[in-house]
């Protein structure tokens, strides 16, 4: 059924999910609050910059990626001399690529969930003395509960399909960059068939239960807005 | 239950003293580039070289030309087995490789393979007569094994009509779904299938397909799998898969401290 080296792959890829997941979401939300408050003149630009990786090819994003991180490049090497172990090729590289990729299957649900929430509310707020951490923490994440939950697991479920970017930037090492969807390849370029089939099955099932699993919790949240 | 415990914690334990070993200069690990092609292959290959030596031998699996680029951008493979003679050469080119690393593990053969049982005759006559509609190959510009098949077609003098897979194993996904009838593969895909009908292409019909490795990393332990790779033992198991060996497996193997290797490894590293 499932080799030693499928299992790592699957844990791997919710590892990295699981992170890209949490930083998306940390340095997500400011962005998104930004983006749905700021009248600033040329918002356009950096709204078109977030929405990119929705419509570039992976393989642009991950052979861009793969000469930024290399040790020859000022960013690779920038990183390799602070951290003191190379960038490309690293599970870390994994992540920095997932954050970019994912990063409109974030912003975009919580900029709306945000714009939604509109000013009033924080109005009343403010008049009854609330600070704006407490404005923000209190009555627009509660408002906005629909859209964090389908920021997380639209980031969650899109970075364990990632597939052309970690082909380009991850090497295919077991147990360090080798996920689930490579595994699945690298099974089909070998063939390994009957492998093949359990890890999607298995990645099938798991993406099915997520959306399942919010689409139950709210009936009335429209996850795939986008 | 007790005992299945017990063999988890020993099994964890072992696996977290692993850890630390490798952290150490204990047992060593050797990263290989390995081509999709014989990735089958160098698995049974690992697997006998577990029984001789501590070292702990990972494979990453992926096309030859993709691991050609991402070496350039920093993979870091100790040893890389190519599926061709031109990419090892061109990483020695740019200075990457250790000097004198470079040399044939292994020679391709090619199949005519069918799902058909009875479609593919013993001398290959259904290829020359033409009875199928598709011919099923890897991408000639991309793969060594569709270069070899365009050479085998234009020896014969034919030109069927044809479908382009990225790779054998795409080209082998094209034969075997019915998509076409007929597919020019490796013989190593064929040969331990129990379905269909192959012919195996005789070798005079093509330039010789020769899988070239290479050293990247001048760690004893990479040579030590690379001697093991070229010995007696490792050539049948290839011969078993579908793999001619090489005309001259002439490989001595350099010891670290021999007297012109190191300035050669520096030469190189700078």
């Amino acid at each position: 059924m499932f080799s030693e080296a499928d299992i790592a792959a699957l844990m791997l890829t919710l590892k990295l999910a699981g992170i890209s997941t949490l930083v998306l979401i940390l340095f997500g939300t400011p962005l998104a609050w930004w983006l749905a408050k700021s009248a600033w003149r040329f918002k356009f630009l950096i709204e078109a910059l977030v929405a990119l990786p929705l419509v570039l090819p992976p393989t642009v994003l991950g052979f861009y990626l793969l000469v930024a991180f290399s040790p020859q490049s000022s960013i690779g090497h920038l990183f390799e001399s602070v951290v003191g172990q190379p960038l490309a090729f690293s599970f870390t590289g994994l992540v920095v690529g997932s954050v970019i990729y994912s990063l409109p299957f974030v912003i975009q649900p919580l900029q709306n969930a945000f714009i939604a929430v509109g000013r009033r509310p924080l109005e009343v707020a403010a008049t009854l003395r609330a600070s704006p951490s407490d404005r923000f923490f209190s009555v627009v994440v509660p408002l906005a509960r629909p859209g964090f939950l389908s920021a997380a697991v639209l980031g969650f479920a899109h970075t364990l399909g990632e597939f052309g970017v970690v082909l380009m930037i991850g090497g295919n090492i077991p147990g360090e960059t080798q996920v689930a969807s490579i595994a699945i390849y690298e099974h089909v370029e070998s063939m390994q068939l009957a492998s093949a089939h359990w890890l999607s099955a298995a990645l099938l099932l798991i993406s099915f239960c997520l959306l399942v699993l919010v689409y139950a919790a709210n009936p009335k949240a429209r996850v795939l807005r986008l | 239950m007790g005992r299945i415990t017990t063999y988890t914690t020993i099994y964890l334990l072992a696996c977290l003293s692993a850890q630390l070993l490798c952290s150490t200069v204990f047992a060593a690990q050797v990263k290989v580039a390995v081509a999709s092609n014989f990735a089958s292959t160098a698995e049974v290959i690992v697997a006998t070289y577990a029984e001789l030596s501590d070292d702990k031998i990972v494979l990453l699996v992926g096309s030859t030309g993709k691991h050609t680029a991402q070496i350039q951008y920093g993979l870091p493979v100790d040893v890389f087995l190519a599926a061709d003679s031109a990419m090892p050469s061109l990483l020695e080119d740019k200075g990457l490789v250790i000097d004198g690393s470079r040399q044939t593990y292994a020679l391709g053969r090619l199949a005519l393979w069918s799902k058909d049982p009875l479609l593919v005759d013993a001398n290959g006559e259904v290829l020359k007569k033409s009875r199928f509609k598709r011919l099923a190959i890897a991408n000639p510009k991309t793969a060594p094994y569709g270069h070899a098949a365009i050479q085998v077609l234009s020896n014969l003098g034919i030109q069927p009509s044809m479908v382009y897979g990225e790779s054998v194993a795409q080209a082998f996904q094209f034969a075997n779904s019915g998509g076409a009838e007929i597919a020019l593969l490796a013989l190593s895909q064929v040969i331990d299938l129990q379905r269909g009908s192959y012919w195996l292409v005789p070798s005079k019909l093509h330039s010789p397909i020769e899988q070239q490795l290479v050293i990247l990393n001048d760690v004893q332990a990479a040579r030590d799998f690379v001697h093991f790779l070229l010995s007696e033992q490792a050539l049948s198991i290839m011969e078993l898969h579908g793999y001619t060996r090489p005309a001259t497996t002439s490989y001595t193997r350099p010891a670290l401290n021999d007297n012109t290797a190191p300035a050669q490894i520096e030469s190189t590293i700078k």
